[in-house]
């Protein structure tokens, strides 16, 4: 009893995706340069970047379909290219545009998938069936997947890369030509199942980031440029840390002149005037101490006994930061 | 072996969904009745053999067997799935055997389906059995052969036309090398008389005419296994080399 309490409570394996420097030329061109990171158990990575940076090259080299042209990938401790078949048994693959084979209904393909994956039998059924039911194709599933909507194609191929129930998963841009609705039940899918798997998510929608991910990695022209939670992220938009209040029955200027004596404030600006009521944002002067601003500024607000309805201390943008550490011409360096 | 048995399977039920299996199994049927009766003169040679229906296979396999083969990795390239293909766990080499095989096994089934014709012979007259057996087993092989080369050139494309042309011309060659416009040619361009031997030596003709006449030669054998196995075998270096 008390050993199988033990082995119930298992260790987090780390270390499920390992990448180790890895490089990759095109001809003379360097898509992807020196790039490491490492995916654990329980995490959910978002790999961000913008089109062209070399995601899905990455993405590609992760799964073995490329060839590396400098570094190390290994896969649950298999390298990619040494032992690519004990690698690429332990993961499951979703491409970007979700490929599948147009020929073959729903169940006819993910039976295939099934037997290449090494199922037989009762098996090989009931994952087949275990996938349908969480991906909702029961109403498709002896449909042809040439004639399927972007949405069903899309959640059949993902039904293919979970059906065997691998420890690792690797999305390359899951929501994409999925409606709203399916976009919020793919990131409740994928997060719950990032509980006990190793996911890396690649995307270019920051909200699925701060949805699913517990860590993110930015790519940019083939370069890792950050590697950290998403709060981390957002901490470094200029917009951090900034105090946002909305009081009543003060005019601006009286409020920018008192905010004036408070020692971390910047310069206050008016952001909407409604009924008597402003909103004003106050941004940080020091970037390291923004903590305190918030509590300088409701002081402030008792002292004078000005009211108000709302006072709180933004977080950051993504996209701010996205847009800071990324630069707008890798765009043009196709996506190979 | 299993997998390239899944593999295999997929791609026979992929033959069988769409109308290409039926309309290349009525073509493929219809001509060979129309050359070994109108153009091979079956009843004008007045024997009981299936010499006038054996002769045109390696000319109706150069366009036919091309148009099976050049589906296998373009339309896998097209539809982007060779990307799913390949990070799975399979090897090159059982993915490529299997996709062979599937395309081997449909011509074969094709062939079967000609077999009225030997009952026919055998309705008619007393043949010699021999020949009609290695005559249909040269057949398969010349099939195989000329799939494998199809199987290539389609590695290198995206586009099935361009597969399908480079094929046939592949094939139109082993078919002429044995021909004396081939021979004379490379006679009058000063090529030694070695190098014109070998030209002819890989001609498909001339190894398909032994096995026509109930020769199973050892050396016809090996030069079908060569050549399919090389064909197959720079199937996969173009395949490791260009995802």
């Amino acid at each position: 009893m008390l050993r199988r309490l033990i082995t119930v409570h298992k260790e987090v394996k780390t270390g499920m995706i390992k990448a180790q420097d890895v490089q990759k030329w095109f001809g003379p061109n360097l898509a992807v340069d020196r790039v490491s990171f490492e995916v654990s158990q329980g995490e959910v990575l978002g790999f961000l970047g913008p089109n062209g940076a070399g995601k899905s090259t990455t993405m590609r080299m992760l799964t073995g379909f490329l060839p590396l042209s400098g570094g190390k990938i290994t896969i649950g401790g298999h390298d990619i290219e040494e032992e690519p078949i004990a690698a690429k048994s332990i993961f499951g693959y979703l491409p970007e545009n979700a490929p599948a084979y147009a020929d073959m209904n729903v169940q006819q393909f993910l039976a295939f998938t099934a037997a290449i994956r090494g199922l037989s039998g009762q098996a090989k059924d009931d994952a087949v069936e275990k996938a349908i039911t969480t991906c909702h194709l029961e109403r498709v599933r002896r449909q042809s997947i040439d004639t399927l909507s972007k949405g069903y194609r899309h959640r059949t191929c993902f039904a293919q890369a979970i059906l065997h129930d691998p420890p690792i998963l690797m999305l390359d841009e899951p929501t994409d030509g999925l409606d709203p609705n399916q976009k919020h039940e793919m990131r409740e899918l994928i997060k719950d199942m990032g509980k006990n798997k190793a996911i890396i998510v690649s995307t270019h929608i920051l909200e699925e980031v701060e949805a699913i991910c517990t860590r993110v990695i930015i790519i940019d022209q083939g370069h890792l440029v950050f590697n950290g939670t998403p709060a981390e992220m957002r901490a470094k938009s200029t917009t951090a840390g900034t105090v946002v209040v909305r009081i009543q029955g003060v005019a601006f200027k009286d409020f920018e002149q008192a905010v004036a004596s408070l020692p971390n404030a910047g310069k206050p600006s008016l952001t909407s005037e409604h009924k008597g009521a402003i909103t004003v944002s106050i941004p940080v002067r020091d970037n390291k101490k923004k903590d305190g601003l918030a509590a300088a500024v409701k002081a402030l607000l008792d002292s004078r006994n000005w009211a108000f309805d709302e006072l709180h201390t933004d977080s950051g943008r993504l996209d701010d930061v996205f847009r800071a550490i990324t630069s707008l011409d890798s765009a043009k360096e196709a996506d190979q | 072996m299993r997998n390239i048995w899944i593999i295999a399977k997929r791609e026979l039920a992929s033959y069988f969904s769409s109308p290409v299996a039926y309309v290349f199994i009525v073509i493929f049927l219809l001509l060979m009745g129309f050359f070994t009766f109108m153009m091979g003169g079956f009843f004008r040679y007045n024997e009981a053999s299936l010499l006038s229906f054996f002769i045109w296979h390696p000319w109706l396999y150069m366009l036919l067997v091309p148009a099976v083969g050049m589906r296998l990795w373009a339309e896998e390239r097209r539809m982007d799935t060779l990307e799913l293909l390949f990070t799975m766990p399979i090897t090159l080499s059982q993915a490529i055997l299997g996709k062979f095989l599937a395309g081997w096994l449909f011509l074969g089934f094709a062939l079967l389906l000609t077999l009225p014709m030997p009952i026919t012979v055998f309705y008619l007259g007393e043949p010699d059995l021999g020949p009609m057996l290695t005559g249909y087993f040269g057949s398969f092989l010349i099939a195989g052969a000329y799939l494998a080369i199809s199987g290539m050139t389609s590695a290198c494309t995206r586009n099935q036309v361009i597969s399908f042309i480079t094929s046939v011309v592949i094939c139109l060659f082993l078919v002429l090398a044995g021909y004396p416009p081939v021979t004379s040619l490379l006679l009058k361009w000063g090529a030694a008389n070695w190098l014109v031997e070998f030209a002819a030596g890989l001609s498909i003709i001339f190894h398909f005419e032994s096995m026509q006449r109930g020769v199973l030669d050892l050396r016809d054998l090996i030069y079908f296994g060569t050549l399919t196995i090389f064909a197959l075998f720079t199937t996969a270096i173009i395949l490791r080399n260009r995802r």
